[in-house]
């Protein structure tokens, strides 16, 4: 049956969430922007406490037992639902501090997607310990970044000592500086283990900040998203131990290893949550447009037709149409993971969206602003900057275009280029 | 909870009348809109299918409960098929509903049992007018009191069948109120005037109706002597409106993608080209986005949400949009083919671009 209730557990932790981003995120916001590279400890050792406590936070939920109900039902799964609220809610608070969010991020979902049951337990217990630890994903290169496949970094099995040696180096790492510096965190490294074979020679590594021969050689100064750190990592003849291969390490005789093709579903999976963090920042600035506009005494009247409208109205009524809309898809996507349905289609559908919707929304509130939008007196300005990485990182705009046209026209990667 | 699946009767519904929109209306769309009329036994065909009967209680001669939900999921398929063949089917619903939502039980009595048990008959409504603000909340025809009833002048538009119907409610502003008032054909001072010229739903007979004094028994007031609200009947038609301009949208942009992968051009398919494959990725983005806030919004009718009028509203508004980005793009994607008649889509963003302003043409 369709339906559109917030389930209860999701409605709870949101108020808590709402209370986090009040008061921990929203005046920090500009502090952090202006001091690029600083640190919000409080609000890191905060949230490490707070989803120590409540398991929250991992952004590929473990594979439970499906819980049943007293009556012996199954309830249904909430998993990526309940990430993609807490997400949106998170950046509606601050996008850039949500990314420096404990827990794991990308890397640890790529291991709780790809890594064995040893694996799993043997990398993921580091974010549950006394101290927050970071995770971070290092797949894009100088040269290769919409086009995955054209990385240069390499692993080769070093016989003698049944090690990995990777050689490369890594740029726009997010969080990858916290990951290896600032604590016991992991970055999840993809490398060819055979660069004749394309994509199928493509393997992720878990390394850490102890492995020998990995450097953090620069933090990169952005637009937006301040808060956040963009590592570039240098891995030079760096050793880990063998079982730090995610996923099969034999290629030609099995070019679609299981562990690939896992790793990839996350991010079908994850995409999605990208979108939410998206939707959370054009959130923050349509609400405080129609805040602004409210003290002024102008009033949104919803139900009249075009013809009537003020300027200002329509804006705003249009920029609803756009927000709530992007919002249920990306509500429609993580529904359709939690039920183990296939969602690549909606996982684009939903980033293309959030793309389009948080850049447009925020650049309309900060013209409707006035002066005042442009000024850094209000937060308008940063989310205006912050919106942007949305339409480019988890796959650009474009390429997340070329996804769902390929769905739509049911083509290969190959007739569609 | 979250669902985007709907019930297994649904989706029977949902099925069925995708094979009569798909086999039917889609395939008599072309001479319907090329004669402007729609064949008798195309109408019948859609009215057996029982959508408008199964949303009518037992009581009231109906076999089920009307939903808000199950209305736009089958709107949605009418208008994939045809838009004026399914406004056609939807007609009677224009009289039905509104009584079922808001009538007295003196009128549910009184008309619904024999209009669901009869074939399709020409039952109808008269909400737009000839003005460029029309408002729905704010009309210009009149409702005034005067003894042991109300007195109607005005003039309306776009009234479906107004030459042949039975009946048909006028909708008139009473005091600061949009109300109701159910008018018999032969009612002294109803004048039905010229077929109206359009745009778009050419094989829809739409006309002029002129109301020059016409008198209402305060029974005949919609609702009774302490008449209705017009939110649910505005909502309804919103939703209605909304769930339409999306199964138009899906029909263009399936024809188009389907096309697209057919065409040649530079040596490759045109579909193959990122200019085009990018507008039917947006177009098809756009589809499903709206469509979820159109689902939204008539679950929280169904709901009783406070805020249900609001996104209804919200719903059209976004789905009237959606409707003109994606017809006019289906065009662009068949180039000159697209302007040329023979082809579909042509026809199709002439329909699409009525529905931000024809609020009214259809309630279910
Ligand atoms: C702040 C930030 C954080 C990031 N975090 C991470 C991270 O944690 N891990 C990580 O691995 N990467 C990360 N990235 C990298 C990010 O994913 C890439 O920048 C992105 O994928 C685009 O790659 P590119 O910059 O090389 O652009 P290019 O691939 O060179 O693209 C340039 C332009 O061409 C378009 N384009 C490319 N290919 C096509 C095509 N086939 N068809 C049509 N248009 C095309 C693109 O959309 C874009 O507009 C981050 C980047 C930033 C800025």
């Amino acid at each position: 049956m369709i339906e559109f209730e917030i389930p209860k557990p999701i409605a709870m932790t949101n108020n808590a969430l709402e209370t986090v981003a009040i008061n921990m995120m929203r005046p920090k916001s500009r502090y952090f922007d202006e001091h690029e590279h600083e640190i919000p400890w409080d609000y890191i050792n905060f949230m490490h406490m707070a989803m120590r406590q409540t398991g929250a936070g991992s952004l590929a939920p473990e594979e439970k037992k499906k819980k049943t109900d007293e009556q012996g039902k199954e309830r249904p799964r909430i998993g990526y639902q309940t990430l993609a609220f807490m997400l949106e809610m998170l950046s509606w608070g601050d996008t850039g501090m949500y990314l420096v969010t404990p827990g794991g991020g990308l890397g640890a979902a790529a291991v709780e997607a790809a890594g064995s049951p040893e694996q799993k337990e043997k990398f993921l217990a580091r974010f549950k310990g006394e101290k927050p630890a970071f995770g971070a994903m290092a797949m894009t290169e100088a040269q290769a970044g919409s086009d995955t496949s054209a990385i240069r970094a390499t692993a080769v099995l070093d016989k003698e000592t049944n090690e990995w040696v990777l050689n490369g180096e890594k740029i726009f790492v997010t969080a990858g500086h916290k990951a290896l510096c600032e604590s016991d965190g992991l970055v999840v490294v993809w490398a060819t283990i055979d660069p004749t074979a394309g994509r199928a020679g493509m393997r992720a590594f878990v390394v850490t900040g102890s492995t020998p021969g990995v450097q953090v050689t620069k933090l990169e100064h952005k637009l937006g998203i301040r808060a956040s750190d963009t590592a570039s990592i240098v891995l030079q003849d760096a050793r880990v131990p063998f079982d730090h291969i995610l996923g099969s390490a034999e290629v030609i005789k099995d070019p679609t290893t299981k562990g690939f093709k896992g790793a990839m579903a996350t991010f079908d999976a994850t995409r999605p949550l990208v979108s939410a963090m998206a939707v959370g920042v054009a959130r923050a600035a349509l609400e405080f447009l129609k805040e602004k506009l409210a003290e002024e005494g102008v009033e949104i009247r919803y139900g009249l037709p075009r013809t009537k409208l003020t300027n200002i109205e329509r804006e705003v009524i249009d920029m609803e149409i756009l927000l709530r809309s992007a919002w249920l898809l990306v509500i429609k996507a993580v529904w359709m993971a939690d039920n183990r349905k296939p969602n690549s289609m909606e996982a684009s559908m939903s980033k293309v969206r959030a793309g389009d919707i948080v850049t447009k929304i925020t650049q309309r509130v900060v013209e409707l602003m006035g002066p005042m939008g442009f000024s850094r007196d209000y937060l308008v300005e940063k989310w205006f900057r912050d919106a942007k990485i949305s339409d480019i990182y988890e796959g650009t705009g474009q390429i997340n275009r070329l996804i769902v046209a390929r769905q739509v026209l049911g083509y290969s990667g190959r007739e569609l280029r | 909870m979250y669902s985007f699946e709907p019930t297994e009767e649904q989706q029977m519904l949902l099925d069925t009348i995708n094979r009569y929109a798909v086999n039917d209306l889609r395939a008599q769309a072309y001479d319907a809109d090329e004669a402007g009329e729609l064949p008798a036994r195309l109408i019948e065909k859609g009215w057996e299918l029982g959508f408008l009967q199964a949303s009518i209680p037992e009581a009231y001669g109906g076999f089920g409960d009307r939903s808000a939900v199950t209305g736009v999921l089958a709107a949605e398929e009418f208008a994939y098929g045809d838009l004026a063949g399914g406004l056609a089917v939807l007609t009677p619903g224009l009289f039905a509903t509104p009584i079922l939502l808001a009538g007295s039980e003196e009128q549910k009595q009184k008309y619904l049992p024999p209009m669901v048990e009869a074939e399709w008959q020409p039952f109808t409504a008269a909400l737009i007018e000839p003005s460029f603000d029309f408002d729905p909340l704010d009309l210009h025809t009149t409702a005034v009191e005067d003894g042991d009833g109300y007195v109607l002048n005005g003039v309306k538009m776009y009234v479906p069948y107004a030459s042949t119907a039975e009946a048909m409610i006028v909708y008139a502003r009473l005091g600061d109120q949009t109300q109701g008032f159910i008018v018999e054909k032969d009612a002294p001072g109803l004048k039905v005037g010229e077929r109206d010229k359009t745009l778009g739903v050419y094989a829809l007979p739409l006309y002029r109706v002129h109301l020059e004094g016409v008198r209402v028994a305060k029974s005949d007031r919609l609702g009774g002597a302490e008449g209705h609200e017009f939110a649910p009947i505005l909502d309804a038609s919103r939703l209605a409106m909304a769930a339409m301009a999306i199964g138009l949208s899906r029909g263009a942009m399936e024809y188009a993608r389907d096309y697209a992968k057919e065409r040649d051009v530079f040596g490759v398919k045109v579909a193959q080209k990122q200019a085009i494959a990018f507008m039917l990725a947006e177009m098809a983005t756009e589809i499903e986005a709206i469509r979820c806030l159109l689902w939204e919004a008539a679950w929280m009718v169904d709901s009783g949400k406070p805020e249900a009028s609001k996104f209804a509203y919200l719903a059209l508004t976004g789905a009237a949009d959606a409707a003109m980005m994606v017809t006019d793009r289906a065009v662009q994607v068949l180039g000159g083919h697209g302007y040329i008649r023979e082809f579909p889509v042509e026809r199709w963003m002439r329909n699409g671009r009525g529905f931000a302003m024809l609020n009214g043409l259809v309630v279910i």
